[in-house]
């Protein structure tokens, strides 16, 4: 996917520029909110800052729209270092949380305000050109307060993107509304971003949302970016146990490497051998962290045959929740702890809490982390 | 709790969405309960203004139209209709009244000046501080601790020929060596300023105080300099506390006469107040006082009206 932007980039086709973070660091008085962040968005791509509140991700989107200073580091914009630029000076348009849409005004005047501040000649006309993209064109002429909140939305959208800005930020853009119209948003932000090839930099807490609509997401936490790349690239091979639980969920077991077996590692997790792709593991040597997505495992029970290639454990089903198109299985493994699970309804008999079951998931779906990782890191949100 | 659906239901219809189903007669007996409950707490203001300001007006009319009776002491009217007064009074004191509106028109522009950025430094730089806001708003309001008559001497001391001000503006050549400022109507007029300057702060305080400053920054962020940011949201958004802040202070300083009296001269600073005064208690013509206090009522309310549909709560409100 960063490939499509680079492409996009070289046929001229994205008009946003790229945004550089070179070693950027925001301290305030009594913490640290960015710690030396440096990241490299290319033009045109949908990117993504995840994490949790107080990760740094909106501080990371307020000092590149310039509404706050960095303590160090640069920010640069289109190859132009924008860093000691007042936000009035960059390209750059924000669709904030609150929407900060102008009560005294109308909507159109709201989204030609910023075509306005450069002295642009068809302001109303292009306003409400990027009224009706936004397919609010019939109200142009109320007042904010009278939208709904769905509609405000889109007018804050509109009111940034007909800036064309080099860069576009949206910090937790849906995060007011409910989640039909979420959804439908996601959608229509995806293709908005598609037409116009803007870059969009979408902070955000969801993970859903940032997997669903970004080219490319940065997972956040404390300050720093724990890992990069593709959201698909993020899911199947987290590097850190945060990221594993943070995106999606992980079933984290504490082992020790016992053998090389050339292509991949054998671990001792409780007793039982575990078998780990070397190129999905961050160690390969000493304590080690393994991990495995929920979907990967399957559920067994212990009179049923199987492959002795499969990694598998054996355990007591704790609970099973019907949830219709699946069930969902916590297991208590001795020695590991409890592993979920869940099996698609293809019309079996559940497995019932008490019964003794084998999981049993194939090694090359196993990925390894650092010994030293905390496997609560990021942990399970209610 | 009876009233809660009516309350409800009326909540929704001003958000511009049809009540579900017709008026239920639950819903109509709560309305008309709450209209009694309403008549009856508006009752004591309506009694004391029918007493006070009702009746004295009506009083003051008449007062206005009376004739001095053939013969009579001093301070001795009787009863007419009596409609030259009125062309008396403005004949003799024209000049007085439109004085007495452009003093308080300075004194207004002055304080909005003065108050605006007073007012904006406490609301939204010291947003963060609280308890610094708290010490100048408490400065702003302390004037009013003290008495109204000391603060105004007060000004005289600072004013006064020998004082720190004419001696550095003398100095300074802005004024020639032998001149003064107390009885002249800039002195007035600074006397006017700084005692309605709270009125004028408070209100623009109070609306700035509700400011919400991410508009600001989404205003930054839409490429408006601070300047313009200024002029197109914070100026316009303070519009309620601005006007607000200017009738307070435009409508007590225009009827004023303690400044007049007692930073002003007896020729060239006289304000329509003084004369209201002295003709009622001095002169003892009861008749040209009512007429000229009427005269000043009307003027004031033609001027507000005026002021309201210019720039009044269609735009603001």
């Amino acid at each position: 996917m960063a490939l499509q932007a680079e492409e996009a980039v070289r046929n001229g086709t994205a008009e946003g520029h790229g945004l550089v973070l070179a070693g950027v660091t925001k301290r305030f008085a009594d913490f640290t909110a960015v710690d030396d962040l440096s990241l490299t968005v290319p033009a045109g791509s949908f990117f993504a800052l995840l994490g949790p509140s107080g990760c740094g991700k909106t501080t990371t989107l307020r000092m590149v729209a310039g509404l706050e200073q960095p303590t160090s580091g640069t920010i640069g914009i289109g190859g132009r270092d924008v860093t000691a630029l007042p936000p009035y000076r960059r390209q750059v348009n924000t669709v904030f949380q609150s929407y900060a849409l102008f009560p005294h005004m109308s909507v159109l005047d709201n989204v030609a305000f910023g075509l306005k501040q450069r002295r642009v000649r068809d302001a109303r006309a292009q306003a409400k050109a990027a009224l009706a993209m936004v397919e609010l064109e019939h109200l142009g002429a109320r007042k904010p307060a009278q939208l709904s909140g769905g509609q405000q939305q889109r007018v804050a959208l509109a009111r940034a993107l007909v800036n064309r800005p080099a860069v576009l930020l949206l910090d937790e853009p849906l995060g007011a509304l409910d989640m039909k119209l979420r959804r439908q948003m996601q959608v229509e932000l995806k293709a908005i971003q598609t037409e116009v090839g803007l870059t969009f930099i979408h902070v955000t807490h969801d993970q859903e949302e940032a997997m669903t609509m970004a080219d490319t997401v940065a997972v956040m936490n404390q300050g720093r970016v724990e890992q990069m790349g593709p959201p698909r690239q993020l899911y199947e091979l987290p590097r850190t146990a945060f990221v594993a639980n943070f995106l999606g969920r992980s079933n984290l077991m504490r082992g020790r490497v016992a053998e090389d077996l050339g292509q991949g590692l054998g671990v001792d997790v409780a007793g039982t051998r575990v078998v780990l792709p070397k190129a999905r593991a961050t160690e390969h040597h000493g304590s080690v962290v393994v991990g495995v997505r929920p979907e990967k495992v399957r559920i067994q029970r212990m009179d049923a045959p199987f492959t002795a290639t499969a990694n598998q454990l054996a355990g007591t089903v704790v609970d099973a929740s019907f949830t219709g198109v699946s069930t969902e299985y916590l297991v208590d493994i001795p020695g590991v702890g409890l592993m979920g699970t869940f099996s698609q309804n293809l019309g079996q008999d559940p497995a019932s809490p008490g019964e003794k079951v084998r999981l049993l998931w194939e090694p090359d779906y196993s990925f390894g982390l650092a010994g030293g990782e905390d496997t609560g890191a990021g942990g399970v949100r209610p | 709790m009876t009233a809660a659906p009516g309350l409800r239901g009326r909540h929704d219809a001003g958000r511009g969405r049809a009540p579900e189903g017709g008026p239920n007669p639950e819903e109509a007996a709560a309305d008309k309960k709450r209209g009694r409950i309403g008549q009856l707490l508006v009752l004591p203001g309506f009694t004391f203004l029918l007493l006070f300001f009702a009746a004295p007006v009506v009083v003051l009319l008449a007062m206005s139209l009376y004739t001095k009776a053939p013969g009579a002491e001093i301070g001795q009217f009787e009863p007419a209709l009596q409609f030259s007064n009125y062309a008396v009074v403005l004949r003799e004191y024209w000049d007085v009244l439109v004085r007495s509106f452009a003093f308080a028109l300075a004194a207004t522009l002055a304080a909005l000046l003065i108050g605006y950025p007073m007012a904006y430094l406490v609301a939204v730089r010291l947003r963060a501080h609280r308890l610094l806001q708290g010490i100048l708003l408490v400065l702003l309001i302390a004037p009013f601790f003290s008495s109204f008559i000391l603060r105004t001497q007060a000004w005289k001391q600072i004013l006064a020929d020998e004082g720190p001000v004419v001696g550095v503006l003398r100095a300074l050549a802005v004024l020639p060596e032998d001149g003064r400022l107390t009885a002249t109507a800039f002195a007035v007029v600074c006397g006017l300023t700084y005692n309605f300057l709270p009125f004028m702060t408070l209100p623009i305080y109070a609306s700035l105080e509700r400011l919400d400053t991410r508009l600001l920054e989404a205003s930054g962020d839409l490429y408006a300099s601070p300047m313009r940011t200024f002029r197109q949201v914070t100026l316009p958004l303070s519009m309620p506390g601005v006007f607000a802040g200017t009738l307070l202070t435009f409508i007590p300083a225009s009827g004023d006469y303690v400044n007049a009296a007692l930073l002003g001269n007896n020729r060239d600073t006289t304000m329509i107040g003084q004369v209201i005064d002295s003709r009622f208690f001095r002169v003892v013509d009861y008749p040209g006082a009512a007429a000229l206090s009427f005269i000043l009522m009307v003027a004031i309310l033609v001027l507000v009206m005026a002021y309201i549909r210019r720039f009044g709560a269609r735009n603001l409100f």
